[in-house]
């Protein structure tokens, strides 16, 4: 845990940001919404999403010791468990399970 | 794509049939409630094991349960929380925090956009209704059909309440729980890569459009590798920016290409 006080200004932050994001289209957007918000709205979700995996495996490296292998079988595993059963909270179980089993007792 | 739907939709129309206009409160109080649990109940599987998650994760850093509770009383965004493990983990500045909230809530903006008019007329729950709109609740809230011995207003209003409700019990869970119970805990960070795993598969498979959602990620392994760890991720989101500008232009050459 780092300083409480930089931690509180964090939240406050993300909780006021968060805020703001819902509330804009109700106080700003009552006639027409920009285009460029439009556009960015369609295709950014698609892009954070990746950027978001991404940002979660930050830490791996292809020369450690474990050469990634636990993070890329993982990762498979959940997306093809998804793709197969179409259930998050499973996939998002078993995903974890099976990483925290390939770390702790395999590799 | 929802965007299109809340501009072609006859809103007026269908706020109408679901209040009875002569009656000021149309459907009782109790079916109301009930009607709204009842639809929440799937939210409420969802929500107490994606929030217990969060509570594990963030009891893990070192953050107890008043945290989990103060987070998700005051932020309730459910993929946000997760990120904001990490961003309070790593000590993470407040612009950074500021820009990687914009970026992972943005699509909340097009949430707000299609229920202006379902919320326009829903008086003091309104600010409440606006800051507890998240996916979920959504999903629900921007179905049309409503028994007729519900009143809309309160529905909303409930239903957004217990799905907050579910969400902190969650994270408290969680917390409490990690805190108690004493496991090798080592990889369970793994929940939030999941986490997103599972929405990019679900993305994918709602378009045909995968451009997007390639260059994310290719443009954010490239900043890691340029720029290391610690710093990014600001290039990131803006290279993602930049690349999204980029392929819109070409969508706009290519299709008027007959333009002049």
């Amino acid at each position: 845990m780092i300083d409480p006080v930089h931690s509180l200004l964090l939240i406050a932050v993300i909780a006021g940001v968060t805020a703001l994001i819902r509330f804009l289209p109700f106080l700003v957007f009552h006639k027409g919404t920009p285009k460029t918000v439009l556009y960015l709205g369609k295709v950014l979700p698609y892009a954070i999403m990746g950027m978001l995996v991404v940002y979660c495996l930050k830490d791996i490296s292809i020369t450690g010791s474990t050469h990634a292998i636990p993070e890329f079988l993982a990762v498979a595993a959940t997306a093809l468990l998804h793709k197969w059963k179409h259930n998050t909270l499973l996939s998002i179980l078993a995903g974890t399970v099976f990483y925290m089993v390939l770390i702790q007792l395999v590799f | 794509m929802r965007k299109e739907n809340n501009t072609t939709k006859p809103g007026r129309s269908e706020l109408s049939s679901a209040t009875r206009p002569a009656a000021g409160h149309s459907g009782s109080f109790r079916s109301t409630v009930r009607y709204a649990f009842l639809s929440s109940l799937p939210v409420m599987a969802g929500y107490l094991v994606l929030g217990t998650g969060f509570g594990v994760l963030l009891q893990d850093k070192g953050y107890n349960w008043l945290w989990a509770a103060l987070m998700s009383v005051t932020i309730f965004a459910g993929s946000m929380q997760y990120v904001a493990v990490d961003l309070l983990s790593g000590g993470a500045t407040l612009i950074a925090a500021a820009l990687m909230t914009v970026l992972v809530n943005i699509r909340h903006l097009f949430y707000g956009l299609t229920m202006l008019e379902k919320y326009s007329d829903t008086g003091w729950r309104k600010p409440y209704l606006i800051f507890a709109l998240t996916d979920e609740t959504f999903s629900l809230v921007c179905s049309p059909d409503l028994p007729e011995d519900v009143d809309r207003k309160n529905y909303y209003f409930f239903l957004s309440l217990m799905n907050q409700c579910y969400w902190i019990t969650g994270s408290i869970i969680g917390a409490v729980a990690g805190a108690a119970l004493s496991f090798n805990s080592a990889g369970i960070d793994f929940a939030m890569t999941a986490l997103f795993v599972v929405i990019f598969v679900e993305q994918w498979e709602k378009t045909k459009q995968h451009l997007p959602a390639i260059l994310g990620i290719a443009v954010t392994v490239a900043c890691r590798l340029l720029f290391g760890t610690e710093s990014f991720l600001i290039p990131s989101m803006l290279g993602i920016l930049a690349a999204m500008f980029l392929i819109k232009g070409k969508d706009k050459k290519g299709e008027g290409g007959n333009e002049r």
